[in-house]
């Protein structure tokens, strides 16, 4: 398999919702095989970018996977409350009903305990779960199907700050383990440091594009959060 | 056959389908949905009566456009279809009060499965099958997309062709229940089976099942009680769901 083929290709990509633009003129590489971040602050487009890599939203530009891509997709909010009446295992037979495939994507994300999967998994309601078993119950949800590529907005959303670095270190092997490309959405410049070999600010406007150490300088920074501080800032959006 | 079997078949046979379909309208949180639409019907239902058509129809016309027209506007404005739903729901039902005839007002309000001939068997049976095989082969993306509209919508599935597939059939079993409980209770046959289910189910199969065995249960025994007691069997069939939503309070999971 070619290592550094172009598993994606976008070029001027620009979304618009009612005449407002969302994304403007963004062009950028993933290569097969890449842990590729999306930063910006909020609003500034990023679910959007991922709903228009899927073709859920009419778009100016091109966006062109190499041909025969399977790509999971895992958003970041799911409604599911406490009482939804679906059990892990009927999630995951949505996909397949073969238990071995299911059980395989559970020890792939962790999950290797027979009697826990048996007991506090597969026939729990999938709205106990606590948040980071939950994800990775997406995860492997998601590399059932063995896709080639997933989008993954917010790994980290709801989960413990501990186990943050948990779900990062999962990807990361994931992606040595199924020569899988990630496309991830942060907040967290920490992890896209540590585990993105690319990195793509925005905030609108593509603000910067390339390897996080270069790219994440200063005035990236600056142009993306705004002022001097590096970690929150409040930002007022155009609605 | 019997009238009264006939009743008791018609009656089950809408209480199981409402059951199931209203599984998964609770399920979406379209309990309100159900329950406005299936005031709409009474316009319909009067003009039907008036031209001495088979009332199933004329309140299923009216539903359909009821259901085409929150489905458009959904997509077109961004009213939502709670919103909406209201907004036809009392139109619709001041109508219907204007335009049916004095003397069918009761039933039509409150139904009247006495009057149901061996005839409506046909329409009946293969209808409710119909629907329910129809939601079971539809109930992946159903349910994929109460939990996530974009997972759904990535994996290739066309969101808005299921959802509107899914009003059709709450449309046609509201027009058969009318029958059973009239258009201002047959709200209650499809949410209160499925509310008693979820309190008793940790999964998705035992719900809907349940939720269509709830749903039968009342028509039957409602219809039993009404007959024996010479009482309107829509109130009746309404409250016996009450119960049984009661009932599983005590062995809620």
């Amino acid at each position: 398999m070619a290592e550094s083929g172009a598993i994606l290709t976008v070029d001027n990509l620009g979304v618009k919702f009612d005449g407002q633009e969302i994304l403007r003129d963004l062009s950028f590489t993933v290569s097969r095989g890449d842990v590729f971040a999306i930063v910006g602050p909020n609003g500034a487009g990023k679910t959007v970018l991922f709903r228009a890599l899927l073709g859920l939203v009419a778009h100016s530009g091109t966006v062109r996977w190499e041909s025969k891509v399977a790509i999971s997709y895992i958003p970041q909010r799911f409604s599911i409350d406490k009482d939804f009446p679906l059990t892990v295992k009927e999630f995951m037979e949505f996909k397949t009903g073969d238990r071995k495939l299911i059980m395989a994507a559970l020890h792939s994300v962790g999950i290797t305990d027979e009697h826990h999967i048996n007991h506090h998994i597969l026939n729990q309601r999938i709205g106990w779960l606590s948040g980071g078993q939950l994800q990775r119950v997406f995860i492997a949800w998601a590399i059932l199907d063995n896709p080639h590529v997933i989008l993954f907005d917010e790994p980290t959303a709801g989960i413990d700050i501990g186990g943050e670095e948990t779900i990062y270190n999962l990807i990361k092997k994931l992606r040595d383990e199924k020569e899988l490309t990630i496309l991830f959405i942060s907040h967290d410049l920490n992890m896209v440091y540590k585990y993105a070999n690319n990195v793509l600010c925005l905030n609108k406007d593509m603000i910067c594009y390339g390897a996080p150490a270069d790219a994440l300088d200063p005035a990236a920074l600056k142009a993306l959060y705004g002022g001097e501080a590096t970690f929150y800032t409040h930002h007022h959006h155009k609605k | 056959m019997d009238q009264f079997l006939t009743q008791i078949i018609i009656g089950t046979a809408i209480g199981v389908g409402a059951g199931y379909i209203g599984s998964f309208m609770v399920l979406r949180r379209m309990s309100l949905v159900g329950d406005a639409l299936s005031h709409v019907a009474l316009p319909g239902l009067a003009l039907a009566l008036l031209y001495h058509v088979n009332p199933f129809f004329g309140a299923f016309a009216a539903l359909m456009i009821a259901v085409i027209g929150i489905w458009a506007l959904e997509r077109e404005t961004s009213l939502s279809s709670e919103t909406l739903v209201g907004i036809f729901f009392t139109t619709a039902l001041a109508l219907g009060i204007l335009l049916t005839p004095q003397p069918e007002l009761l039933e039509a309000l409150f139904g009247d499965i006495s009057k149901v001939a061996v005839s409506d068997l046909y329409l009946t049976l293969p209808l409710v099958a119909a629907m329910i095989i129809i939601v079971r082969a539809i109930s992946r993306p159903l349910t994929l997309s109460t939990i996530s509209k974009e997972l759904t919508q990535s994996m290739g599935i066309r969101i808005n062709v299921i959802n509107f597939v899914f009003l059709l059939l709450v449309a046609l079993i509201v027009a058969l229940g009318i029958k059973v409980t009239g258009t201002l209770l047959m709200g209650a046959l499809v949410i209160i089976p499925a509310a008693a289910a979820k309190n008793i189910s940790l999964d998705l199969s035992r719900y809907t099942f349940l939720s269509a065995f709830f749903g039968g249960l009342a028509g039957l025994i409602g219809i039993l009680i009404a007959y024996g007691y010479n009482l309107t069997p829509g109130p009746i069939v309404v409250l016996t769901g009450g119960v049984i939503f009661l009932a599983s309070l005590a062995f809620k999971r």
